[in-house]
């Protein structure tokens, strides 16, 4: 029972907590922020201002009867959102969101701030996203029902073909980077240019950030690709047969996928916690407020843009997005060699 | 060593599972399931990047392949009365669950596994443990690639072309004229 | 700690397995799926060797193996479907035309 032993499990154990919270919040901001760009007012009646909204969801979806339909495959029905749950859950091991420290002292050596501190992480994380496939192609199969297959395929397909440009977007930081490692690619980001631009990669890769965002954003089925959950034509896709906690390990999946997406944004093309006023041992904050930004950039481009269609998100990821990405690894690639950066 | 076993027993218990139980999807997952042990074992061999793309490759491209497949072709389960009606109406014989051939495969199995079981495990002579030093870095992996095996690679991806464009070919159906009344069959 | 002998009597009873799924099997995509059995064993044995060597040929050859693996699994379940759409079925039964 070392401190180190001590401090691992209890951060494991604090980052699950903190998933699970960061849903809840998901949910509350969600309806919120949304509400206030639609001009109305949002959950106001439960706890002071609405915010006690997520734990009333939270007990009516626990309440709710378990059904499952009599011809669906009994075992792959339970067993997809499980596997989105964990897929989602399990992409964050290996994200780090602090700097290294001593827990003011505690310990004898300083640990960073993260799981399982990989050399391979960028991998990792694209491996774990690819396993979360699983979870919907299941879910639509197992459900038996025409709505659920289809939103089922057609979900799947989307995210195989964004992972695509998702992993030559990242591809196209590590070659800045010179290293697999997250932990690496954030120190790598400190510092400023003429004293006040901080080197974000952001700044170095415009084109990169947007296409991981986009690329995110297809990966996670929000809107403005979520034709597979689309109401009007699936009634609810991949989801349609859940009921009670299974829909509800859907849900979470799909707000922890969000706050996975973001966090490793941020801390490719962000920065993670470098940040100015703020000693680096406080760099969580900055890590927080990061993530909150790109959360917030989520939900609004949910109520702000329309749906596309299957077609069009189809040709718009393989015939748009991938040759941009391609386009930006060989730039980058071309300037590395030439200025030997 | 306990996690060698673990992560052995998985493998050979979900590779037999593929290869005992009857519903082809079921044999899908439980053939991810093996690649997962399988990619714990490159871990405890120190070739993490192995691992990782045991897991991108095999578990999260190819066998979602398989399972969009056998999804989608919804055939019969192996050796149900559906399936021997549909080889019947083939080959026109009184088609029988026939048993001979499962014997004889599995008899040729059993010898085969015992002889190669005894011939990689006698050499105890050979490097038994591992006291070389392990390289493990992505780096070196990348630096050996692009120079000695640079040919090897781009040979690789006119293959993987080759296969991209036979698969679209093989799979397509073939085009008839199409007249304005006709209505889509639903055949996949 | 595992020895490379562990390792290579595990790749050789998962290869074995592998091999009885194509010997006993009657489904055309298990039959794939066993090939791919087989495939992952001898990829096991690689890396084990290129563990007990020091050197990186190991995961060099797997990576190799992975792509071919890849490519030969979307040409023969195009196979399959073209097979699929002819009969009707996927049993290696229908298929026998050739049979003298």
């Amino acid at each position: 029972m070392t401190p180190l032993l001590i401090a691992q499990v209890g951060l494991t154990l604090f980052v699950f907590v903190m998933l699970l919270n960061s849903a809840a919040i998901m949910v509350y901001v969600e309806r919120k922020v949304a509400a206030l760009m639609q001009q109305r007012f949002g959950p106001y009646l439960v706890g002071p201002s609405g915010l006690l909204q997520p734990l009333a969801d939270i007990v009516k979806l626990i309440f709710k009867e378990e059904l499952r339909p009599a011809a669906s495959d009994k075992w792959l029905f339970t067993l997809a959102p499980i596997i989105s749950a964990t897929a989602a859950f399990a992409a964050f091991a290996v994200v780090p969101f602090g700097a290294e420290t001593t827990f003011f002292g505690l310990l004898d050596e300083p640990m960073p701030l993260q799981v399982a501190d990989v050399n391979v992480a960028v991998l990792v994380i694209f491996a774990i996203a690819s396993m979360s496939v699983y979870g919907i192609v299941l879910a639509g199969w197992s459900s038996n029902s025409k709505y659920s297959l289809l939103g089922g395929l057609r979900s799947s397909a989307q995210m195989i073909s964004y992972e695509l440009s998702y992993g030559l977007a990242l591809a196209s930081v590590l070659l800045m980077a010179n290293s697999l490692s997250l932990t690496d690619i954030v120190n790598r980001q400190e510092g400023t240019w003429l004293g006040f631009i901080p080197r974000y990669y952001a700044f170095v890769q415009p084109l990169g950030f947007l296409i991981f965002m986009t690329a995110g954003i297809a990966e996670t089925n929000r809107a403005p690709f979520d034709f597979p959950e689309a109401e009007q034509e699936l009634v609810a896709g991949y989801h349609t047969e859940y009921s009670s906690m299974r829909f509800a390990l859907f849900f979470l999946a799909e707000y922890v996928n969000m706050v996975t997406v973001s966090a490793v944004a941020t801390n490719l093309f962000l920065g993670g916690w470098h940040g100015p006023w703020l000693p680096v041992s406080l760099g969580w904050i900055w890590f927080l407020v990061k993530v909150g930004a790109l959360l917030f950039f989520y939900v609004w481009m949910r109520w702000t843009l329309p749906r596309y269609r299957y077609d069009q998100l189809m040709a718009f990821g393989w015939k748009m997005l991938l040759p941009a990405a391609v386009i930006n690894l060989l730039v980058t690639s071309a300037v590395v060699l030439a200025f030997g950066l | 060593m306990v996690a060698f076993y673990c992560f052995a027993s998985i493998a050979v218990v979900a590779s037999l599972l593929v290869v005992a139980q009857r519903n082809p999807v079921y044999s899908v997952l439980l053939l991810i399931a093996s690649f997962g042990a399988l990619s714990g074992l490159y871990v405890l061999l120190e070739a993490p990047f192995a691992a990782v793309t045991q897991i991108i490759v095999y578990a999260g491209a190819i066998m979602v392949l398989f399972l969009f497949v056998v999804m989608l072709l919804n055939a019969p389960h192996e050796d149900t009365e559906e399936d021997l009606d549909r080889v019947r109406r083939v080959s026109g014989a009184a088609t029988r669950l026939q048993r001979g051939p499962l014997w004889f495969g599995a008899l040729l199995t059993a010898a085969f596994t015992v002889e190669l079981v005894w011939a990689l495990g006698r050499e105890a002579t050979l490097v038994s443990a591992f006291t070389r030093p392990a390289v493990s870095s992505v780096a070196a992996i990348g630096a050996v690639l692009f120079t000695e095996f640079a040919f090897a690679f781009e040979v690789t991806s006119v293959l993987i072309l080759v296969a991209i464009v036979g698969a679209v070919v093989l799979a397509r159906r073939e085009t008839r004229e199409r007249s304005p009344g006709v209505r889509p069959t639903g055949k996949v | 700690m595992p020895s490379l002998t562990d390792y290579l009597v595990l790749s050789a009873i998962l290869f074995a397995i592998g091999t009885a799924g194509v010997f006993v099997r009657r489904n055309l995509i298990t039959i794939l799926l066993s090939i791919e059995i087989m495939l992952n064993a001898v990829n096991l044995s690689f890396v084990a060797f290129g563990r007990a060597f020091g050197t990186v040929d190991g995961q060099i050859i797997v990576f190799f193996v992975m792509t071919v693996a890849a490519a030969e699994a979307a040409v023969g379940l195009a196979i399959v479907i073209a097979l699929f759409r002819h009969r009707e079925s996927l049993n290696p039964e229908a298929f026998t035309t050739l049979r003298g």
